[in-house]
């Protein structure tokens, strides 16, 4: 079955990394795939499309927020910033204590492990252990859990 | 091919040792390879390695990166003979073609393994093998990523032979420049120096004329106390791309004129798709075509939100067949039943299972099962591909590069030639990604052939990732032991059942040599009862291991119950033969502070398992509050793996190996219904995270053993570890995974006599 591509016209303005978008999208496109296939940002992962793994985590005005079920048209006006635009140069302070306590192993959940560690310690710049634990709920499969909780330990004690 | 040389290997435990390392190309070679994989001002030198003129040494790895930090790991071997400058070196994959295949891992398993028997054949080898011969049949599927291998085969019989050549050819035309003799020669940080005058030239300078020579066939390798750089923990490579969003995974992969496709697989496996009603879908925006398949059908959109919203609003009719009404339920029964029906010896020691049933012997016996599970990586399965004018171009995430390209050419019915595969980074893999387990590649194929002039990427919702996996089997497994007078074990018999799925990654019953202990028992013997079932089944990291693991340290820590002696010192005293075990044993036992007393509710467990030629044992401490509510508080884990290369890499991966085999243990079940998976997201098929995951720490005990894997041997010993500990804080021995479905009842009395 071959079917004609249907025109539309419906618009969405999005701000996502400082930068305006109007779109030609369904107000109800998930952010995470607006995102990724309209404005070409493939920093923010496809985990599990529920808003479970937290694969995709986005800042939404400064909120770390599961862009998979998010409809991009209720996030018009809004402050998006994905990991791409993290940091206006270099690395965050994250980022860099990533690198130093050698957190990714496959790397694909990190970019949102990264969106929300940064959100909670802009929040809360020293949480305990069981703070972490109670905000970060994003599932890393290669089980880095031990070296993010070791980077957030050197970041509180910053 | 690479014609095979025996050459006399030293360092990495290997001194003196007769090993067969992977001969090199020859240099007339190096113009196909260098116009097909060199950019400008760069030249291969020999398989593995390109220098370029402005001296940057480019490692080619014939991997694929799916997490494991062999990218790093695989470079500092080579880079080590080769005395390169690490501030100058480079990384990349190797493209998927037979000139790369990576004779290594062939070389490293099978020709080296002079009395090696099909059993012994790693499972992700098998099909590589002719086993009549013994010899390779085919290198097309020699890029594999798996079976913890990279190191121990294509850095040992690889990458350091590549290294150590690459010198040697630099030194000679040094050498033939200055008119002095090679041995008069030093090599440092990319340069050859001459000893007496202090002229040197740098690696960029010589390529040219280095690439000339033909590679040796006994390089000199490194003694293993002039290592300068294996052995340290080098930042891994990958990581900076990591914390950016940069790395492009094979799910990033953005084709002009793309469109995208969702599918909607046969819940029951093996189903024929009968029919679909697609009239409701038609008008909808973006969507281009349905594609019906064998199996399944996919919608084909301009957006892949639109192709999923389409796919899940499609009520496809199947043939289920008789699959329909297979259960978890009946499984098990079958498996009971083959357990209690004619059984197939693997191996007898002794007198075999006959010494259990002696007169004045008491016996012992309990009955274990797992269940089937998920790889369940964090990028969903996925894989875009161009079909048209008689060529086909594919870009996925896959363990095996060449051999993705070879089964995507197979399925378009196309020469190897008129195929382009573009091997891309992956976002976890754990053996879901290995050959014959590419459904993935098979759709994607299928759906571009039906497209064909417009690229299109297949994208697995995680309800298909999870509902159309190739499961760890589920196992049953009945042990029994006879003891002496003193609770010392005679006797061990393990019968367990073997899997016979219908793909052809499931095995076709054979043993697991895994099953096969360490402890110096006198009389053992193992059976197997084949069970097929219409569940597809794979490798999932560790395979067989993740469950004799379970099994062998569960049933061993019942035994050291009945015989009332403590797990660590009746393990201990059964392990007179192991060295390398007891080390390992007692590192772990020491350094988690075996046997100092413990705050009530909480308790150790103890546990030892050889997999992937790596020793790794693992002390859990666990606390069960009255309420049964347990708490995995820390894991203390020794690893004996010969040498560890980065230490810090393999610290990762042990330490990512324990939350895979901790998530297993406590959460992990797939369950079958009506012949389709139950499970379908995260929420039913949960995971440790943070919350859950304890304190881990890590330690190497260094040995001259040979280099063992890293990837997949910190997995087996967790659940017995975990399970062990809950039976000394509660008296609760849990003999089914995963614990969750089990009532932990915290017993004080018991707990306080285990401590």
């Amino acid at each position: 079955m071959i079917f004609k591509a249907l025109g539309a016209n419906v618009t969405v303005s999005l701000k996502v990394n400082g930068m305006d978008h109007d779109l030609d999208v369904e107000p109800d496109a998930p952010l995470l795939w607006v995102i990724r296939d309209e404005l070409g940002l493939t920093g923010t992962k496809f985990g599990c499309g529920i808003a479970q793994c937290g694969a995709c985590t986005v800042h939404v005005d400064g909120v770390a927020t599961r862009s998979c079920m998010v409809p991009a048209g209720a996030v018009q006006g809004s402050e998006i910033v994905t990991i791409e635009g993290l940091s206006a140069n270099g690395l965050t302070p994250v980022q860099q204590a990533w690198i130093d306590h050698q957190v990714p192993q496959c790397g694909y959940c990190q970019s949102g492990m990264i969106m929300a560690v940064s959100a909670l310690l802009k929040t809360n710049p020293a949480p305990s252990d069981a703070q972490l634990s109670a905000a970060i709920t994003n599932i890393c499969r290669c089980g880095t859990f031990p070296r993010i909780r070791a980077a957030v330990r050197a970041l509180a004690q910053r | 091919m690479p014609s095979r040389r025996v050459i006399l290997l030293g360092g990495l435990g290997a001194t003196g040792a007769l090993v067969v390392g992977y001969a090199l190309w020859p240099s007339d070679r190096l113009a196909r390879v260098d116009k097909l994989a060199a950019k400008a001002g760069e030249r291969f030198v020999n398989n593995w390695i390109k220098i370029a003129n402005d001296d940057t040494v480019t490692i080619v790895v014939p991997h694929c990166d799916m997490g494991t930090g062999i990218f790093t790991a695989l470079p500092q071997m080579a880079a080590e003979e080769l005395d390169a400058d690490w501030d100058k070196l480079r990384v990349e994959a190797a493209l998927p073609d037979p000139l790369f295949a990576n004779g290594a891992l062939a070389e490293g398993f099978i020709l080296s393994g002079q009395h090696m028997t099909r059993d012994q054949v790693p499972a992700f080898l098998r099909g590589t093998v002719d086993n009549t011969f013994r010899t390779v049949a085919t290198y097309m599927d020699l890029q594999v990523t798996g079976g913890s291998s990279a190191v121990r085969a294509t850095g040992v019989y690889g990458m350091r032979i590549a290294g150590a050549a690459a010198r040697e050819m630099l030194v000679k035309a040094a050498a033939a420049r200055w008119n002095v003799a090679p041995e008069d020669c030093a090599t440092k940080l990319n340069r050859v120096l001459h000893k007496a005058s202090g002229r040197s030239f740098s690696y960029g300078e010589l390529a040219e004329d280095a690439a000339a020579y033909s590679p040796s066939s006994s390089p000199k390798v490194k003694a293993k106390s002039e290592y300068t750089l294996v052995g340290k923990p080098v930042p891994r490579i990958d990581i900076p791309n990591k914390v950016n969003g940069a790395t492009k995974y094979g799910i990033d992969t953005v084709v002009p004129g793309m469109l995208y496709a969702a599918i909607r697989i046969s819940p029951v496996f093996g189903a024929k798709l009968l029919s679909v009603e697609t009239a409701h879908i038609a008008g909808r925006r973006g969507i281009r075509q349905v594609v019906k398949l064998d199996d399944a059908v996919v919608v084909v959109a301009d957006r892949f939100w639109r192709a999923r919203d389409a796919a899940s609003a499609l009520v496809p009719v199947f043939d289920n067949g008789a699959n329909g009404s297979v259960s978890s339920e009946t499984i098990t029964a079958r498996r009971i039943a083959a357990l209690n029906g004619d059984l197939k010896r693997d191996t007898k020691i002794g007198f075999g299972a006959d010494a259990i049933d002696q007169p004045g012997r008491r016996s012992y016996e309990a009955v274990y099962q797992v269940p089937y599970l998920a790889h369940a990586p964090m990028e969903p399965m996925n894989a875009t591909a161009l079909y048209g004018n008689g060529t086909l171009e594919v870009w996925a995430g896959a363990q095996d590069g060449l051999g993705a390209r070879a089964y995507c050419a197979k399925e378009a019915k196309l020469p190897l030639e008129k195929v382009t595969f573009h091997l891309l980074p992956m976002g976890g893999a754990f053996g879901r990604r290995l050959p014959q387990q590419w459904n993935y590649l098979t759709y994607a194929v299928q759906t571009a052939m039906a497209v064909p002039g417009t690229p299109v990427k297949l994208v697995f919702t995680r309800e298909q990732d999870m509902q159309h996996d190739y499961y760890r089997p589920n196992v049953m497994s009945r042990m029994r032991a006879a003891f002496d007078a003193n609770g010392a074990p005679l006797a061990w018999s393990h019968d367990y059942t073997v899997n016979d799925g219908p793909n052809p990654a499931a095995g076709k019953g054979d043993p697991d040599p895994q099953a096969h202990i360490a402890y110096g028992i006198p009389s053992q013997e193992y059976r197997t009862a084949k069970v097929p079932t219409h569940i597809p089944t794979g490798p999932w990291r560790s395979v067989e291991a993740s469950w004799h693991g379970f099994f062998v340290e569960s049933f061993i820590d019942e035994l050291a119950h009945e015989a009332k002696a403590d797990p660590f010192a009746y393990r201990a005293a059964l392990l007179g033969a192991k060295p390398r075990h007891l080390a390992v044993l007692k590192k772990a036992a020491a350094a988690a502070g075996w046997g100092t007393p413990m705050p009530q509710g909480q308790a150790r467990g103890i546990a030892l398992f050889e997999s992937f030629e790596s020793i790794v044992a693992h002390v859990a401490e666990v606390e069960v509050s009255p309420e049964g509510a347990l708490t995995v508080r820390r894991i203390v884990a020794a690893i004996d793996c010969g040498m560890a290369v980065n230490p810090d890499g393999l610290k990762a991966q042990i330490e990512g190996g324990i939350i895979f085999g901790l998530t297993a243990a406590l959460h992990g079940a797939i369950t079958i219904d009506k012949g389709a998976v139950m499970q379908a997201n995260f929420p039913d098929y949960e995971m440790v995270r943070l919350a859950e995951c304890p304190e881990i720490e890590v330690h190497i005990v260094e040995s001259d053993a040979p280099l063992g894997g890293a990837g997949e041997p910190g997995v087996p010993p967790v659940a017995p570890a975990v399970t062990n500990a809950i039976f000394a804080a509660t008296g609760v021995r849990i003999r089914e995974l995963p614990i969750t479905n089990q009532k932990l009842t915290a017993s004080p009395a018991r707990s306080a006599a285990a401590n």
